[in-house]
């Protein structure tokens, strides 16, 4: 039994409770007026408020450089909820939370803005009797992450006595590893690692997360999860949209950035970290640096037959004639911005050494999937003729992150008949045929756990370095090469240049 | 829909009183039906749909979660199918539902497989079946037999008895893992808690009493959990809680929690038109217990709680809007009022909830239901 007896042991009531207790907390969102606050996080906020699930006691302080009033704030935020969250807003419960809304105007590197958040988050706490736990979301372009975290510890910010203070960085956190070594610095001479929130909003996802418990929660896969049954690993995130109006920003980043270096890293991690002793945010995180390290960065001699990057060209995408990447508006004319990145990594341990791990991302596919597949190697002897039948194929599991979760297992069975013929079918399983429940939004679960100080979601510093180490010098090797990118059509596979990336006897997956 | 089955076209054959009806069946917009039929050929007629589904569209694909059995009156079926169609997104992927009509004594059936979605575009379409079997008080003691083959095997299976018909659940304990009730519901709460009691020593029970109690449970846990406030819960005095005049057992599962997770030995609780008196042993000292009925409260559940501590502190909670209004006294006499946030769930949320927490397991539920029997003692 649970003694209450003294204050500092664990609060008895919340045991066996599904939603555990939240501290009282306020919010403080950087960008409170940007596109991502608008789109992701105040309908995020309010879906959790909606099931009961932000702190008992909340508040949100937007804050922009627009002047606005608490008012004003408040009917953006309506207006933002109303139009993109994922279920009809109570009037009520929304009313209540808009009321709670505070905005504070003013830029990123003014100071005053910082005295009057604190102010304003001092107010709160006085009027409620107790000391809210203070979280920073910083819903900015990326060059103002550091000169925020810095005027927050110069105003004394960046902590608080009998209250937690955490801030949540979006990415990119940089864009290469010097960058992100100078930001982690910058951050880390304010905050402690422990304060610091990397959001990869992939790793909110429930498929992502579901990758761990298919491995370590299921004694069918782990006996074959190494070198000796698994033959090759396709990771795959394709997209059938070009890059629309985001040229600004995506000429400037390309698909290495965008996607390897953090999400596609991230899914690689998951599917060949070792097991961890606990699901504590180190535990999981340092299992995770460890595949990073055991991936040799290529060098600049060596991304030629390790790396291929390409540009989307005319073709017919979704039934229609698709233009190709230099002819999006504002793409530079001689823009070498890659629109696919296709990588073979190995992770050089005991468990994968020798098992290539092919990567690879485009825009304007075929069509937009987000998958694991890994091939095991195929029997070591067949006691069946295969004439007349597409015969035994290397057994295939695939996870699928979107957008049909769930995951497959290719088997070779025999076809109805007099003779002993096989060929390959499928075992699927969807998510949405086994469970009643309907996935949060990623971003939903990340604000909850960085107001819970639950870490494991979220990228440390040295894991976000360690994946800049693989990723830099590709980068640094396409700067540098001045010949052509190569093209693949709009709606196609992508290029076949990323043929040559495959061993003896690979293929690529259909996307 | 095109379907038509020569195995399902006769009827029942080895009923030697067959019902001068036996033998229809009709198929009609997706929706099979069969008087005086028999379990082997609803079951066939089942499978039939879902290769008819699947051969119509290769997205659509039958979702595998939960059998849902539910024995109701068959004068309330439609009241009992319109709220299992508002628990949202909480649709067991089997309902088996038995109408039981005095005087009857043949099995008629109406099976239908149904889609979330239009199963045409690639993305797959989730689909749910319904089973509705009329049937006699004469068929409810073996009941067992008689769904048995209709369940998808391999999935867990919950029993939901609304209106009674204890034999009915009693032969369905050896198919069903998870019992739905509303322990509430009952006219004598010291019977119904003895019910559930009973009930759980042979299945996992979901008690929608308990799971209305579920958001009271949360915010007390959550007002009292900064340190500032934690220490206050061993000089808890006073216990107060309103509710629905006919929710009293939610009231005393409420405190049964209470009495459970704060280590207090609950004595006998004893009133009358309403309101309910009794004390519970705590450590340090005793605590008074009181529930009180609301008859304001048009829906089951909880009007609010109140909770008083030696120092002088105290909490409330009441429903209000956007959520619950809480109202605190600190012990210099402070007071503080705020809103945690939530929407309504309703009773139809209530019910899909409880079909959710099926897949779960809540082991508050059992010291709880202890506890509150031994204040009803």
């Amino acid at each position: 039994m649970a003694d209450a007896s003294t204050p500092t042991e664990e609060n008895p009531l919340a045991e066996g409770l599904e939603r555990l207790p939240v501290h009282p907390t306020i919010l403080m969102i950087f960008g409170g007026t940007g596109d991502l606050a608008q789109r992701k996080l105040l309908p995020a906020i309010y879906n959790l408020a909606h099931e009961g699930a932000l702190p008992e006691r909340f508040h949100l302080i937007g804050n922009a450089r627009g002047e606005l009033s608490d008012d004003d704030y408040r009917e953006i935020a309506r207006e933002s909820i109303e139009a993109h969250s994922r279920r009809r807003p109570d009037p009520q419960v929304l009313e209540t939370l808009l009321e709670g809304m505070r905005f504070v105007s003013g830029s990123f590197d003014d100071p005053a803005v910082y005295e009057r958040l604190g102010d304003v988050a001092n107010e709160l706490d006085e009027a409620a009797g107790i000391t809210f736990n203070r979280v920073y979301y910083l819903s900015t372009a990326p060059s103002f992450f550091a000169v925020i975290v810095g005027r927050l510890g110069e105003h004394g910010l960046d902590s608080h006595d009998d209250a937690e203070v955490r801030v949540v960085i979006e990415k990119p956190i940089g864009t290469n590893l010097v960058e992100a070594k100078q930001l982690n610095s910058a951050v880390l001479d304010v905050l402690d690692e422990a304060q610091v929130f990397r959001i990869d909003h992939y790793l909110g996802k429930e498929t992502v997360q579901n990758v761990l418990a298919f491995r370590f929660a299921n004694g069918l896969f782990e006996p074959i999860w190494n070198r000796n049954y698994v033959d090759s690993v396709q990771i795959t995130a394709a997209e059938d949209i070009g890059i629309g109006s985001r040229a600004g920003y995506y000429d400037s980043s390309g698909a290495l950035r965008d996607l390897v270096q953090n999400h596609m890293l991230q899914l690689l991690c998951l599917l060949c970290m070792e097991p961890p002793v606990n699901f504590s945010a180190d535990e999981v995180r340092d299992e995770k640096v460890k595949v990073l390290h055991a991936i040799e960065p290529p060098t600049t001699g060596t991304v030629p037959q390790m790396a291929v990057r390409a540009q989307y060209a005319r073709g017919v995408a979704g039934g229609e004639d698709a233009g190709g990447y230099l002819e999006e508006d504002d793409v530079p004319e001689h823009s070498t911005t890659e629109t696919y990145a296709a990588l073979r990594l190995e992770v050089d341990n005991w468990r994968w050494a020798g098992v290539p791990i092919y990567l690879r991302t485009g825009k304007r596919l075929t069509r937009k999937v987000t998958e694991i597949a890994i091939t095991l190697k195929p029997v070591p002897h067949l006691a069946f003729a295969q004439d007349g039948a597409v015969g035994v194929q290397p057994n295939q599991i695939v996870l699928t992150v979107q957008p049909n979760e769930g995951a497959s297992i290719s088997l070779g069975a025999k076809i109805p008949g007099t003779r002993m013929r096989i060929r390959p079918v499928n075992m699927e399983f969807l998510y949405g045929t086994a469970f009643m429940s309907q996935s949060p939004e990623a971003y939903e679960r990340l604000i909850m756990d960085a107001m819970r100080g639950e870490a494991t979601l979220f990228t440390r510093d040295d894991e976000v370095e360690a994946q800049w180490r693989i990723v830099d010098p590709i980068l640094e090797a396409w700067a540098d090469d001045d010949g052509e990118v190569a093209q693949y059509e709009s709606g196609s596979n992508g290029p076949e240049a990323a043929d040559a990336l495959l061993y003896a006897g690979h293929r690529w997956r259909a996307i | 829909m095109r379907f038509c089955t020569p195995a399902t076209a006769g009827g029942r054959s080895d009923d030697g009183a067959r019902d001068p009806r036996a033998g229809a069946v009709t198929v009609s917009d997706g929706i099979w039906s069969a008087r005086d039929t028999a379990p082997s050929e609803v079951e066939a007629a089942l499978r039939e749909l879902l290769r008819q589904r699947h051969a119509e569209s290769e997205a659509y694909v039958p979702a595998r979660v939960l059998n849902l059995v539910v024995i109701a009156d068959r004068e309330w079926r439609g009241e009992i199918q319109n709220r299992l169609d508002h628990v949202g997104r909480y649709h067991a992927s089997r309902t088996i539902l038995c109408a039981v009509e005095p005087g009857r004594t043949t099995i008629d059936a109406h099976v239908s497989a149904s889609a979330d979605d239009d199963p045409a575009g690639e993305a797959p379409s989730v689909g749910r079946e319904r089973v509705v079997l009329e049937l006699g008080p004469q068929h409810l003691g073996r009941l067992d037999a008689i769904v048995d083959p209709l369940v998808v095997t391999d999935l867990a299976t919950l029993v939901w008895a609304p209106h009674g018909h204890p034999e009915a659940l009693d032969a369905l304990m050896r198919l069903a893992q998870i019992v739905l009730l509303d322990s509430g519901s009952e006219p004598d709460p010291a019977a119904a808690a003895a019910r559930a009691r009973e009930l759980a020593q042979r299945a996992y029970i979901v008690d929608l009493s308990w799971l209305r109690s579920t958001p009271w449970r949360e915010r007390v846990a959550s007002t009292f959990d900064p340190a500032q406030w934690r220490r206050e819960l061993a000089s808890i005095t006073g216990v107060t809680v309103r509710h629905h005049p006919g929710s009293v057992l939610s009231g005393l599962l409420f405190i049964g929690w209470l009495c459970r997770r704060l280590g207090w030995e609950p004595g006998s609780v004893v009133g009358s038109e309403g309101v309910m008196h009794g004390s519970a042993h705590g450590r340090r000292q005793d605590v008074e217990l009181c529930l009180k009925a609301d008859e304001s409260m048009s829906s089951p559940g909880l009007a609010g709680i109140t909770v008083d501590t030696a120092s002088g502190m105290g909490l409330s909670l009441d429903r209000g809007h956007g959520g619950l209004t809480a109202k605190r006294r600190d012990r210099r006499g402070r007071e503080s009022t705020w809103t945690v946030m939530g929407a309504s769930r309703g009773e139809p949320g209530i019910l899909g909830e409880g079909i959710r927490q099926a897949l779960l397991r809540d082991k508050s539920y059992g010291p709880a239901l202890s506890a509150a029997t031994a204040m009803l003692s």
